[in-house]
């Protein structure tokens, strides 16, 4: 826009007009805006970005290869350092692939447990998303609300698992142990405070105009084209197509849940925002609903070939020291056959390909990674945008960039 | 890895008829439109696997997200798995498909030669196969004819080989450097 204030010698006019000269940029991986080790090879035109192309594999590790190497319960400790934000989301994705596979029911408490602990993850990875994305965008102080919010989650994983980046905490056929005594409690006082949290976060950051100004009409991309680029979770639902697996193909008992799935129709930055901090109430509704519903029972199948013994039972019966033995010297066999299991993880839909051909190890494993389709839609949506704008959309994709190098 | 029994090639088969005795209505309306375009139906662990020949891949994918009542318009995965060098036909590639207003599920299986592992991409039909196919070409070297931009995604772009296949060791030949 030309400005209309008379005293302005005309060479200072600021005009909106393509400049004719292309400029490409390179944009990371070193930059601390594209959330890991992400480059983009932006061509400008001026401020406006003509074409921008995502370079990935800087943290490819070959995760799918190393799969093939290993025992299917080895398999679990590599899923937790995909999404590393999620890690709880894909040890559950990875579980239940097999279990199909093996065809095991999961104790209900197990299955309870499950769901409680990943929606308290679920809650961790979107206050992760919120800090950055926030502070992409300028607003330092909310990354520190959220990160001490996410810190309280990440104790009480910590006290269940015993890690709090790379839990690991699922198994083949339950939990790798039960809750830790006090544990209901600690998740009683979060859920006691994390609706205050929430209010905080909102007027920290959502009544702010700049905040606003930079996030509301940036980035659209419409319903048919999220769903053509196979966007997932709260991309899609930000853009008014209401999916969630754990509606649409429900898994670990989340029919019997009472939540809402949060959809926005606006289309963009703001639109994926608001999604997500609905969620985070939806999932703290699902976690209080676990915890009432918890009962003393197993946290393991009932399958002795698959599943480790305990340790008391170890010293005192023999078949027991005998399954243990061959469980971890030599695996479980795992019919032939293969299964596609999705599940809703924190960035949208987490699919596990599992093949069998027998034995104790797969013969393909595949995560189809919510990230990386996410990311793959950038091109699209970015294409017009300033480049400012291009780190806002970033954010509001929620890229991880262990799930999308894989 | 141990060697592939050859056997297992095709498991699925002896879980077909006894796991489930009704044929999916989704390979059902596939075949009675178009009977060519299914080579066999899948049906195991309550998954429904539909084999389609090479050929017939964009066609059949076009007729599943347009379909009335079937409405695949979502893809959501697409993968390769190699049988290994001694099977033959020896890749398979995997789409996995889905609707976002029926919210049902299907596999599209096709399964490839070695010598002549090309199969016609689905960028066409879905924009989001263009970084799967990508991958999949990257890991397996399988040729996805007319993608619009068929490049290595994750490995480097002078890697020797395809790192998935069941011949190409853990470690790899040597160690990779960037000089």
């Amino acid at each position: 826009m030309s400005t209309s204030v008379a005293n302005i010698p005309p060479q200072f006019e600021i005009v909106d007009q393509p400049l004719d000269t292309q400029m490409t940029i390179s944009m990371g991986p070193q930059h601390p805006s594209t959330h890991g080790v992400l480059r983009l090879e932006l061509v400008l035109d001026g401020e406006s970005v003509v074409k921008a192309t995502p370079d990935i594999g800087y943290l490819h590790t070959g995760m799918e290869k190393l799969f093939e190497y290993r025992k299917y319960q080895q398999g679990i400790v590599i899923t937790d350092r995909m999404d590393y934000l999620n890690p709880l989301g894909n040890n559950l994705a990875y579980v239940m692939a097999v279990e199909k596979l093996l065809q095991i029911e999961i104790p209900e408490r197990a299955q309870i447990i499950r769901v409680l602990t990943c929606e308290l993850q679920r809650i961790a990875s979107h206050l992760v998303w919120l800090g950055t994305h926030a502070l992409d965008i300028g607003a330092m102080t909310v990354f520190f609300y959220a990160f001490r919010e996410r810190e309280k989650i990440l104790n009480m994983i910590e006290s269940a698992s015993g890690g709090r980046l790379t839990p690991s905490y699922f198994r083949i056929g339950g939990l790798m142990m039960d809750i830790p005594a006090g544990f209901e409690r600690r998740v009683k006082q979060f859920l006691d405070d994390f609706p205050h949290a929430v209010e905080e976060f909102h007027k920290l950051i959502t009544g702010n105009r700049i905040f606003q100004k930079r996030t509301q009409g940036v980035g659209y991309i419409s319903a048919e084209d999220a769903i053509d680029w196979g966007l997932s979770g709260p991309c899609l639902r930000g853009s008014g197509v209401k999916v969630d697996v754990r509606r649409t193909n429900p898994y670990c008992g989340y029919d019997n849940y009472d939540f809402e799935i949060p959809v926005e129709q606006d289309c963009d930055v703001w639109a994926r925002y608001m999604v997500r901090m609905r969620e985070m109430i939806e999932s703290h509704k699902i976690v209080t609903q676990a915890l009432a519903r918890l009962r003393p029972g197993p946290v393991k199948a009932d399958a002795p070939k698959v599943v480790l013994p305990d340790r008391e039972a170890m010293k005192t019966h023999m078949d027991a020291l005998i399954h243990h033995f061959l469980i971890v010297a030599e695996g479980f066999d795992v019919p032939p056959g293969e299964v596609y299991h999705p599940i809703e993880a924190s960035k949208g839909e987490l699919g596990v390909y599992v093949k069998s051909t027998g034995g104790p190890k797969p013969a393909r494993v595949h995560f189809r990674g919510p990230s990386f389709v996410n990311l793959s839609a950038l091109p699209h949506i970015a294409q017009g945008e300033m480049i400012a704008d291009v780190v806002a959309i970033i954010g509001s994709l929620d890229i991880v960039l262990g799930e999308i190098d894989r | 890895m141990e060697p592939q029994n050859p056997q297992t090639n095709q498991p699925e088969n002896e879980l077909t008829s006894s796991e489930t005795g009704t044929p999916s209505p989704i390979a059902a309306a596939l075949q009675r439109e178009h009977p060519e375009w299914t080579s066999e139906v899948i049906e195991a662990l309550g998954e429904t696997t539909i084999v389609v020949p090479r050929e017939h891949i964009v066609d059949a994918c076009a007729f599943l997200k347009t379909a009335p009542g079937l409405e695949f318009n979502f893809l959501s995965d697409l993968c390769g798995f190699d049988r290994g060098p001694e099977e033959e036909p020896r890749f398979e590639v995997n789409y996995h498909l889905f609707s976002t207003t029926k919210f049902h599920r299907v596999r599209l299986k096709v399964v490839l030669n070695e010598d002549d592992a090309h199969v016609p991409s689905v960028t066409g039909v879905w924009r989001t196969a263009n970084w799967h196919e990508r991958e999949t070409y990257d890991l397996f070297g399988v040729i996805f004819d007319n993608h619009p931009d068929l490049r290595r995604i994750l490995l480097p772009d002078d890697w020797q080989g395809h790192a998935l296949r069941k011949d190409f060791p853990l470690r790899g030949y040597e160690p990779y450097s960037l000089e």
